[in-house]
């Protein structure tokens, strides 16, 4: 992983656009160690974006795309909703699938790439809605986790339809109404992370995007654990301030609000046994680099 | 043999392709002009000619030069530079060569700075914007340069120039195919040989350009 891949040819640098200039000089792309703390002193691979003024939305794209271990040979795939508003301004390869069929093409994308570049880590991520993930989708959703397809499926859940004015989805909670759901929502919030975890997914996560540093650590061991063993699933809460009746200022409170412990997004997670371990043989070399990194600089002292 | 001929637009909203219009391509060694096939150096001899009569003469390097992806790439980025700076070098004070890059393909919407891009999706944009009256693709993806093209074709007056890499445009009003360093730097050597022969646009006072 380099920049190598992404240098502008010399005879055009001064007429690119600075954004671009910016992307091959300051970028993480390379970067082992990248996170969500470079926001701010590197450049970003999100390039503005079209989200309503405090859609949590936005920061959860900004988290995870920081987050990201390996964003040279990363693929998003993503699907109708909000989120495909904001893929256009990604410096990350992506594709937009039809409505619900993100998790079948992300089948197809993995595997090819695991035959065209047999040497190479290639990262398959998907991003899409509730919709998308749980309604329209949950057939392609499901049978990706029985095949034990080898990526990470990200669904940002936002508890609707948010961007076609307000429909009830599965992932709505009891009781709610919504403008196009104006006699509130009939049956219990679908229970994905368990079903996830019956379907065979090693690595499952459900919290709010309150807090960049667990985001961080979610999204990296999603993507380790997938490239390894088999899928991965994270539902973060990323609610829509415009359907809920919040101001933009009012997204971060709703989600710290949304993950107190009895609330529907309390921290909750499932790790197979086989990721417990392939997490702790991964720490602990982490920790041995440091260590002998640390000795060197001491010596070189 | 079709009558139909690829002209500078606006030719209306939604141009057909010209391919429809029984538009073909050139075979290795040709290129087309208007949608007839000529040889490759009449084509080259009409590109330099068409550089040196417009207002704003432009390049719009596309994905395929502008990142050096390999040392094929680096050496078409020098060639096309070299281009930009012979028809630089080469227009009247009163023309004004542009060289505007087209460094991908995303929508970006809503916004798009026309002074210092060129987006596939919205090219007219730069082209008003810039008052471009003759543009050269070169490192353009097929499919984008169709589309941009056509868009053109619809939407603007400008005289179009594909210099592909490959099998040639017929929606460009003239088109190369099987692009490579050489022949780019042999279309700079036409501008330089055609200088001082082409007459250059008329200057044309915002008093004249009022009074219609």
């Amino acid at each position: 992983m380099s920049k190598e891949r992404i240098k502008i040819a010399p005879e055009f640098f001064d007429i690119m656009p600075p954004e671009y200039q910016d992307l091959v000089t300051k970028a993480t792309y390379g970067n082992e160690q990248r996170g969500w703390k470079d926001i701010g002193t590197s450049k970003e691979l999100i390039e503005e974006h079209s989200l309503c003024a405090g859609c949590p939305e936005s920061m959860a794209f900004r988290y995870i795309l920081a987050s990201l271990p390996n964003p040279e040979d990363t693929v998003m795939v993503g699907s109708t909703g909000c989120t495909s508003l904001v893929f256009p301004h990604v410096a990350i390869h992506n594709i937009h699938s039809l409505f619900g069929n993100q998790n079948a093409v992300a089948s197809g994308l993995k595997r090819a790439l695991m035959v065209r570049f047999p040497g190479r880590v290639k990262d398959v991520v998907v991003l899409a809605g509730d919709g998308a993930t749980v309604d329209i989708g949950l057939d392609m959703t499901m049978q990706a986790w029985f095949r034990q397809e080898k990526f990470t499926t990200i669904c940002f859940d936002n508890e609707l339809y948010a961007n076609t004015g307000g429909q009830e989805s599965g992932l709505m909670q009891k009781g709610f109404v919504a403008k196009m759901a104006p006699v509130g929502k009939g049956f219990e919030k679908v229970r994905l992370p368990e079903i996830a975890r019956e379907a065979g997914c090693h690595y499952i996560v459900n919290c709010t995007v309150s807090k960049p540093s667990l985001i961080e650590k979610v999204v990296k061991n999603a993507i380790y654990v997938a490239r390894e063993l088999g899928p991965t699933y994270l539902q973060l809460y990323t609610p829509c301030i415009l359907e809920i009746g919040k101001n933009s200022m009012e997204g971060l409170q709703e989600m710290r609000d949304a993950e107190k412990p009895t609330e529907r997004f309390a921290y909750k997670e499932y790790i197979s046994e086989p990721a417990k371990q392939l997490l702790a043989e991964m720490a602990a070399k982490d920790k041995e680099k440091k260590a002998a990194a640390k000795q060197l600089a001491s010596q070189g002292a | 043999m079709t009558q139909y001929r690829v002209l500078p637009g606006p030719e209306h909203f939604l141009p057909p392709s010209a391919a429809s219009m029984g538009i073909k391509l050139p075979n290795p060694g040709e290129g087309h002009i208007h949608g007839v096939i000529v040889p490759e150096e009449q084509a080259m001899e009409e590109a330099a000619r068409q550089f040196l009569m417009a207002r704003v003469p432009t390049i719009f390097p596309g994905p395929l030069v502008l990142w050096a992806w390999n040392e094929k790439a680096a050496k078409k980025a020098t060639a096309v530079r070299h281009l930009y700076e012979t028809i630089k070098e080469c227009v009247a004070p009163q023309q004004k060569p542009m060289l505007i890059p087209m460094p991908d393909y995303r929508p970006k919407y809503p916004k798009i700075n026309p002074e210092v891009e060129i987006n596939p999706n919205h090219p007219n944009l730069t082209i008003w914007h810039n008052k471009i009256d003759c543009c050269m693709f070169v490192g353009v993806h097929c499919h984008q340069a169709n589309l941009s093209l056509k868009i053109i074709r619809g939407g603007t007056n400008c005289f179009t120039i594909a210099m592909c890499a490959q099998a040639g445009h017929e929606d460009a009003m003239l088109s190369f195919r099987d692009a490579t360093p050489e022949k780019i730097m042999r279309l700079a050597e036409w501008v330089r040989k055609l200088k001082g022969s082409v007459k250059p646009p008329e200057v044309v006072s915002k008093k004249e350009k009022s009074a219609g």
